[in-house]
Parts: C-alpha cells; sequence; structure tokens
C-alpha cells in the first residue's frame, strides 16, 4: 500500500479514501477471522492451514489476474463480458496445441496469450473506433467464444497435459537457499516483501510530508503497515513449512505490483483514468482516446488467456465448461475494490483485496459444506453491501 | 401593490460557513424582482431556503408568503403554493416530446391513463402563452437551448405558478434568444405573474427588473428601485467597491503574424452537405487579441474546434501557418505541437474532469512536461501545479482539490493553466468568462493582456459584445459560417456589428 499519494486530493477527501481502503482491508480480515473460528468450531480443522491458504491462492490467481485488466477496461468507462469465454476458448486452445498437436510449452504459452491479445483486438476494434457500446460487443464476444470452445473441444474434455504444462499452476518455486522444509526461499521472499512494501510507503510519507500533502496519522500508518507486513510473514511461514511459493502466486503478485505501478505512475496509465473521468475532455486534451480503449481491451485478451492456461493447467484437461461466470466474479472484484460504474476510478490495491474477498469466501463456504445456492445469494449479498457502502461514504464526502 | 413575498432575517449556516446573515427579501405582487451578487453571494442558498430544499428548520428566519407564514418542508410544499424555480440546468427529458415534459409528474390523467387529446389541447395553450410555434409533439432534444427554457416557463405555467424563479436564464442564450425572454417576463408580468431574475448579465436586468437586490458574502446591500438603477451602482454594491474600468487597461502593442489561417472549410459531421464554415480567412498577430464575433449558432466554435485537431466537421479544407510555416492540425496532439492550445466554452463538459484534482488537469495536456519515459514524477507535476496556482491566483486549500469544489472564475483559471503548461504561441478562448463573475471575469481579463504582453496571441471568441469591445484590438465578424466583417478596435461599436451580421 505505498500508493496513498496517488490520485487523492489531499485533506479530508484523501482521509476518505484511507477510510474506504482501509475499510475493505478490516473487512477481509473480519472474513478470515470469522471462517478461522467458524471452521475450527464446525469442522475441527484450520482454516489457515498450509495447504488451504495455498489453495486460496491457487484457486484465486484467475480472479486477480482478470481483475487486473477488468480495472483498466471499468476505469476506462466499459466492461468486458466475455472474459470467462476467453478464458475458456484460449484453455482449449492450449490444449489442442499441446496435446494434440504435441506442441512444448515454451511454444503454445506465448502463443496462446497472443492468441487472447487478437481476441481482445477482435472486441477492442468495435468498441474503440465504431463506438459500439463494450456491453453489447463483448456480450456477442461471451457467446462467440462459449461456441467456439464447444466446436474446438468437440464438446469433450481434453487432458491430461504433460507435466510441464501443469507446472503454471501447480508448480512451486524450488528452495534454492535452504534445505526446502522448511522453504526459506519462500520465507526470504515474502520478507522482502514486506520490507519493500513499508519501505516504498515511508518514503512515500516522507516525501508527501516535504510537500505539506495531508497525511494519515502516522499511528494508523504503522498499524496498517505492520497488519500488512505480519500477514504476508504469517502467509510466507505457513507456505513454507508446506511446499513453498506457487508459482502461481510468484506470476500474480509481479503483475499486482506491475499494473499498480502502471496506473498510478506512468502518463498512459493516468491517460486512461482520463478517458473514464472525461471523455470528451480528454480527447481536447490531445488524448488518444480511441487507441488507449483499444489498448485496454488487447491487454485484458492477453490477460484472459493468462488465466484460460492457468485454469486449464489447475484443472488438468480442458472442458467445454470452463469459466463459466467468471466474468461475474472478476467483475465483482473490481467493484468491491471501489472502482466506479462509470468510470475514472478504482485503484488496483483495492481490486486485491476484493478479489481476495471473494476468494475467501468461495473457500470458506466451501469447506463449511455452505450449497451452492446460499453461497451465491451471499456472494450477491456482498457485492451489494460493498457498493452501498461506496455510494455511502461518496455522498458523505 | 400589495406585497406577495416577504423573507425576514434569513440565516442559514453550513458546519464551518455562514452562508446567510441576516438577509432580508420583500417581492411584490406583480413585480420583476432582480437578484443579483458574484458567485458564492448566497443567491441559490437563499432560493433554496425559498423552495423548502433546505427545510422549515433548518434556517433561522421567517417566510411569508401571500400574507401567511410558510414553512415548506421540500420542493413539493412550495410548488404546491406556486412557487416554481426554474434552475440554470434545465430539467427537461431530452427524449421526451415537449406535451410530455410540460406535464412530467403533473399528468392529465384519470385513474393512471393519459387522456392525450386534453393533454395536447393545453400543451398548444401554454406554447402559445410562451410565444412558441412548436408542436407538441416535438422532441425536446431537436430544440435549442433558447427553445427548451421557453419549455421550462410553459412547463411553470402549467402547474398555476404565483411565483416564478429563474436561476440565469439567460447564461446559455444568444442575444436576441435573451430579448426574446426578457420580453416573455415582461408580457408574463402584464398578466399578472410575480418573478424573481437570479442573473450576471447586468444590462438585462436593468432593462426588466422593478426592483434589484444586491447579496454579498451572504448578507443583503441594498434594494435598489427601478428609478435609481444604473449598471455602475450595480456593480458598486455587488463588489463592494468603484469598478471604474472593467476591462484592465493595456498598451496595444501587435506585433507580427503568429497565426494565419487561409480558406478554411468544414462541413457538419452528420450531414455531410451542410457546409458549416465557409472560406474562413483570418490572422492573429503577437501581442494581440482578436475577437470573434457573432449570433450562437454563427460557426463560432465550429470554426475553432475545427482548426484544433479537426475536433468538429468532416471534410476539412484549408491551410493553417504559424509564424509564416504550414502546419498540420489534423489531430489535437498536433494542434498542439504545432502551438495551439483551445480553450473550450464548456469547461464542465469538455476541459475539466471535474472528479480529480487541480494539479491532475493542469498536467493532463502536457503529460510529457512532468515524467521520465512515461513515468510521472510526482513532485514536478505539483511543483508545475504550484506555480501557476499562484500565477493564476486560483484560490483553493491545496492543488489536490478537486475542480468540481471549485467556483467556475477558479475552475476557468485551472482550464487556462492546462493550456499554457503546453507553451502556446496561439490561445483560442471560447466563450471565457460565461458563467463567471464580475470580480473573477476582470482576473480573466487581466490574465489575458498579460497573455498577450508575453508574445502570444489570444483569439477571443464571445457572446458579450460589451467584452469584445473592451478587450480586443480587432474583431472579426462571423454570420452563418463565414467572416463578413473585420473591425479594428477604433471603428467598432455594437451597432456596427450588429449591422454586419443582419447584412448578410
Amino acid at each position: 500500500m505505498a500508493d496513498q499519494t496517488a490520485g487523492t486530493s489531499g485533506g479530508k477527501a484523501s482521509l476518505n479514501i484511507n477510510l474506504r481502503e482501509n475499510g475493505m482491508l478490516m473487512a477481509l480480515i473480519a472474513i478470515v477471522f470469522f471462517f478461522l473460528v467458524v471452521v475450527r468450531v464446525t469442522q475441527g480443522v484450520d482454516f489457515l492451514s498450509a495447504q488451504n491458504i495455498t489453495n486460496l491462492f491457487l484457486q484465486n490467481s484467475y480472479v486477480i489476474i482478470m481483475a487486473l485488466g477488468m480495472l483498466l477496461v471499468i476505469v476506462a468507462g466499459h466492461i468486458d463480458l466475455s472474459v470467462g469465454s476467453v478464458a475458456a476458448f484460449t484453455g482449449a486452445v492450449s490444449a489442442v496445441l499441446t496435446i494434440n498437436l504435441g506442441w512444448p510449452v515454451w511454444a503454445v504459452i506465448p502463443t496462446v496469450l497472443v492468441i487472447g491479445g487478437v481476441i481482445g483486438a477482435a472486441q477492442g476494434y468495435w468498441i474503440a473506433y465504431w463506438r459500439i457500446p463494450s456491453f453489447i460487443v463483448t456480450l456477442a464476444g461471451m457467446l462467440v467464444f462459449r461456441g467456439l470452445t464447444l466446436w474446438l473441444l468437440g464438446g469433450q474434455n481434453v487432458g491430461p497435459f504433460p507435466k510441464s504444462f501443469q507446472l503454471l499452476s501447480t508448480g512451486f518455486i524450488p528452495d534454492i537457499i535452504g534445505p526446502g522444509k522448511p522453504n526459506l526461499t519462500a520465507l526470504a521472499l515474502l520478507a522482502l516483501a514486506a520490507a519493500a512494501l513499508i519501505y516504498v510507503g515511508w518514503r512515500a510519507r516522507q516525501r508527501n510530508a516535504a510537500y505539506g500533502m495531508a497525511q494519515e496519522p502516522i499511528g494508523l500508518f504503522w498499524i496498517r503497515n505492520l497488519i500488512v507486513a505480519g500477514t504476508l510473514m504469517f502467509v510466507g511461514w505457513k507456505l513454507a513449512s508446506f511446499r513453498g511459493l506457487p508459482n502461481v502466486l510468484v506470476v500474480m503478485a509481479v503483475l499486482t505490483v506491475l499494473y499498480a505501478f502502471f496506473t498510478e505512475a506512468t502518463t498512459t496509465g493516468r491517460r486512461i483514468y482520463a478517458i473514464g473521468g472525461n471523455l470528451k475532455a480528454a480527447k481536447l486534451s490531445g488524448i488518444n482516446t480511441e487507441r488507449l480503449t483499444f489498448l485496454t481491451f488487447v491487454n485484458m485478451g492477453v490477460l484472459a488467456a493468462l488465466a484460460g492456461m492457468i485454469v486449464t493447467a489447475r484443472l488438468n484437461s480442458a472442458t467445454p465448461k470452463a469459466g463459466v461466470g467468471f466474468e461475474l466474479d472478476v467483475i465483482a472484484a473490481v467493484f468491491i475494490g471501489g472502482a466506479s460504474m462509470t468510470g475514472g476510478s478504482g485503484k488496483i490495491v483495492g481490486v486485491v483485496i476484493g478479489a481476495f474477498i471473494m476468494g475467501v469466501m468461495n473457500n470458506g463456504m466451501s469447506i463449511l459444506g455452505i450449497g451452492i445456492d446460499y453461497q451465491q445469494v451471499i456472494k450477491g449479498l456482498v457485492l451489494l453491501a460493498a457498493v452501498i457502502f461506496d455510494v455511502y461514504n461518496k455522498s458523505k464526502s | 401593490m400589495t406585497t406577495l413575498l416577504e423573507m425576514r432575517s434569513i440565516t442559514k449556516t453550513f458546519p464551518g460557513v455562514k452562508a446567510l446573515d441576516n438577509v432580508n427579501l420583500t417581492v411584490r405582487e406583480g413585480e420583476i424582482h432582480a437578484l443579483v451578487g458574484e458567485n458564492g453571494a448566497g443567491k441559490s442558498t437563499l432560493m433554496k431556503v425559498l423552495s423548502g430544499v433546505y427545510p422549515h428548520g433548518s434556517y433561522d428566519g421567517e417566510i411569508r408568503f401571500a400574507g401567511q407564514e410558510a414553512r415548506f418542508a421540500g420542493i413539493h410544499d412550495s410548488e404546491g403554493k406556486g412557487i416554481i424555480i426554474i434552475h440554470q440546468e434545465l430539467a427537461l427529458v431530452p427524449l421526451l416530446s415537449v406535451a410530455e415534459n410540460l406535464f412530467l409528474g403533473n399528468e392529465v390523467a384519470q385513474g393512471g391513463i393519459i387522456n392525450w387529446r386534453e393533454t395536447f389541447c393545453r400543451t398548444e395553450d401554454l406554447l402559445a402563452k410562451v410565444g412558441l410555434n412548436e408542436p407538441p409533439t416535438a422532441q425536446v432534444d431537436s430544440l435549442g437551448v433558447g427553445k427548451q427554457q421557453l419549455i421550462e416557463i410553459a412547463k411553470a405555467l402549467a402547474k398555476d405558478v404565483r411565483l416564478l424563479i429563474l436561476d440565469e436564464p439567460t447564461a446559455a442564450l444568444q442575444e436576441n434568444d435573451s430579448q426574446k425572454l426578457l420580453d416573455l417576463l415582461l408580457e408574463l408580468k402584464a398578466q399578472g405573474i410575480t418573478s424573481i431574475l437570479i442573473s450576471h448579465k447586468l444590462n438585462e436586468v436593468s432593462r426588466v427588473a422593478d426592483n434589484i437586490t444586491v447579496l454579498r458574502d451572504g448578507s443583503t446591500v441594498a434594494t435598489i428601485p427601478r428609478a435609481e438603477i444604473t449598471e455602475d451602482r450595480i456593480i458598486r454594491d455587488m463588489v463592494g467597491r468603484d469598478m471604474a474600468h472593467r476591462y484592465p487597461e493595456r498598451v496595444r502593442n501587435p506585433g507580427e503574424v503568429i497565426l494565419e489561417v487561409r480558406d478554411w472549410n468544414a462541413f457538419h459531421p452528420e450531414h455531410q452537405d451542410r457546409q458549416v464554415i465557409r472560406n474562413v480567412n483570418f490572422t492573429a498577430r503577437r501581442g494581440e487579441i482578436v475577437g470573434i464575433a457573432g449570433l450562437m449558432g454563427s460557426g463560432r466554435t465550429e470554426l475553432a474546434m475545427s482548426l484544433f485537431g479537426r475536433s468538429y466537421g468532416r471534410n476539412i479544407t484549408g491551410q493553417v501557418l504559424i509564424d509564416g510555416t504550414p502546419v498540420d492540425c489534423s489531430t489535437v496532439v498536433k494542434a498542439v505541437d504545432a502551438g495551439l492550445a483551445y480553450v473550450t466554452e464548456d469547461r464542465k463538459a469538455l476541459g475539466l474532469v471535474l472528479d480529480e484534482p487541480i494539479q491532475w488537469n493542469i498536467s493532463l495536456a502536457n503529460l510529457a512536461g512532468i515524467a521520465v519515459n512515461g513515468v510521472i514524477n510526482r513532485m514536478r507535476e505539483q511543483e508545475v501545479a504550484e506555480g501557476y496556482r499562484r500565477a493564476m491566483n486560483i484560490r483553493t486549500p491545496s492543488v489536490f482539490q478537486k475542480v468540481v469544489n471549485l467556483s467556475g472564475g477558479n475552475q476557468q483559471k485551472v482550464v487556462l493553466s492546462k493550456w499554457l503548461f503546453t507553451e502556446p504561441k496561439v490561445l483560442i478562448l471560447d466563450e471565457p468568462t460565461r458563467g463567471i463573475d464580475v470580480g473573477a471575469k476582470f482576473e480573466i481579463y487581466g490574465l489575458m493582456n498579460r497573455l498577450a504582453d508575453e508574445g502570444r496571441a489570444v483569439v477571443m471568441i464571445s457572446s458579450e459584445m460589451p467584452e469584445l469591445l473592451g478587450m480586443c484590438d480587432r474583431i472579426y465578424v462571423m454570420n452563418e459560417g463565414a467572416l463578413v466583417g473585420e473591425l479594428t478596435a477604433a471603428e467598432a461599436d455594437q451597432e456596427r456589428i450588429m449591422s454586419l451580421i443582419v447584412n448578410h
């Protein structure tokens, strides 16, 4: 959370945004504790066992990865309903290439990412240059790519995959500096990440102070950072005592940092927010709104392809039903994370927290054996509550 | 004449601010009462108290309407008594017909079923009353702003209005539409309808008002009766000081030609055979302020926007020269690189990202100027913004303030800062003082003079002729997409400009 400066407006407004972000973080922690207690009492197992934490990451990686792209799409004032189908289709393509055609994994991954980009471009073209509403274009895409998945797989599951492809989702970073158990590499990397987070946050604080910007109270800063760092170390310890860092977690973490940097510190990121904030003003300020809109959809397609491969590798087979409803999880994560429906606002950190809230609830409710019927109801209500909280906050300020 | 409305020692406080302090307003039956004051003087707050937006109990003081004490709990109550406000932002539904709009929420219906024949009949009567000759089935967004304003008034008449309140009704209107609207007000007055007119345009106010109440900083300064109304008096009361010169002095010293536009033509973006700009040729010199006068729809904004990166129109032909060399202005980026900047007439919709902070908006058109290899340097961004805050005198607690919270004048300064940061040689300012109060206008004029003195060329598009006459070294007159005349400051006056428009 090294980004308190980003896009905030100082004074009260900045405190409000902090309140919101911290609020969602608190909600996430509260939900985790809730399951920790309830799972212990009713099932007699540890919700935060090493295995379940690993599972949490493996299960939710695809949501987070796609939510990063979806945030950009939503910030630009659009929506992408096709990501579930695109993930399924690209997963199917990777299965056909790997299993039916025998391509090696190093050739399959870039090829499928390019295909994802082409799919994004095919949709983005109509949205950006023909001004066809993204809802309609991607609704069409949702149907088209679901159909193409069925056609490509002939209605069958295709699998299993060779080991090398499965590593994409079930692999772990080998322990290069220690004995393997506990996995010292995992511990060291997470300690490094925690230190880096605090350092960057502290530096931003110093810089803000030098410029006389409004700051959150120092106590709040430390409490939040210690909670985050403590959580990271706890997770690191648990992962280390199990099988180490999942590959997927590393991919996810690297992408999250990259996208956070992109949205908050680069001119291109800034321009995407301007497009969503006021399209016409952005255009008259010399921003190539069409090209940027197009590129956000290309980016979305690439990330959907990556997620598609991860999901396929995890299931160890491409299935026609893969990715059904993913788009809703992803979109929900972005809105729970605080993005605005009308575009122009939303942050990567929020989206990651939002995705974890959804993910922890999915996982916890499954462990408790809550039926899929109730799960949907509860998830729906959480989405609604998060957005109501947001609107209420805004109307107060 | 009897008193219709009396507001007595109204005081309204918001956390930390006293928005209204002991304000008195007395409106007599059948008069046109003008309410003037700078932005933030408390006019809107006073009207919100009157209409019940701030319900009884949330303010101190007493309201008496038609001889009774009024305690409105909401707009519904005040409308029930016949007090109707027409806001600056029109509250019409653009995709519905005139008739549907007139009776929205007040439908001629029995048991929820609309009686269309009766609706249309009444609509025609109401339209006749406001002097509009449009079919009741016309879709509202097919009519111009002037006509929409009249429909708002007709809508008020449909509700048996006793006191009509118009908030800046002519702000978006062209000279002749404004005249029509003011004539209508006088006619309604003759029919016995009392109105309160809130306006920035002092000439209009002095033309129609029977009494003028001036608010300053939340207090009543004076109520001026008809006989004593002069523009100077009103301005003195509004700003609390004498404004001998409404336009700051400047030594006029134009240099060589910077901008030259040759044979510029453009067509309507949707109707391909409609030529919007016809063979326009004009120049602007270093250190010169050039005006473009004309009626609304004469093509001034379209000319500016078609020049600025072809942001308007299609099949655009012609040549733009800057410092004597032809430049490519086919996209906004190229136009900015060539040294052009365009400050739009609609700063909220086209000029600003309202929900973002000041410093964010200032850097938007020149992000490269605060970035290294595409990575924004926040400190540099803030320095730039602070620099403009001081130079332009933007009144704000900090540059992290969202621009939506600024007054119109300060917002305009942010837009100007944004374009100055692109280091333009030529600035095209489209209605730069629209919706800005007198004090801020004076500041904007001063800034324009400074820009000219720095050696830039300023092209000023305005519908307010006094402002063009006060500021410009040269004025082009535009009509129906063509330039129909060019006048120097010495030879220009309102009659000449109007006659050039009328005779073409």
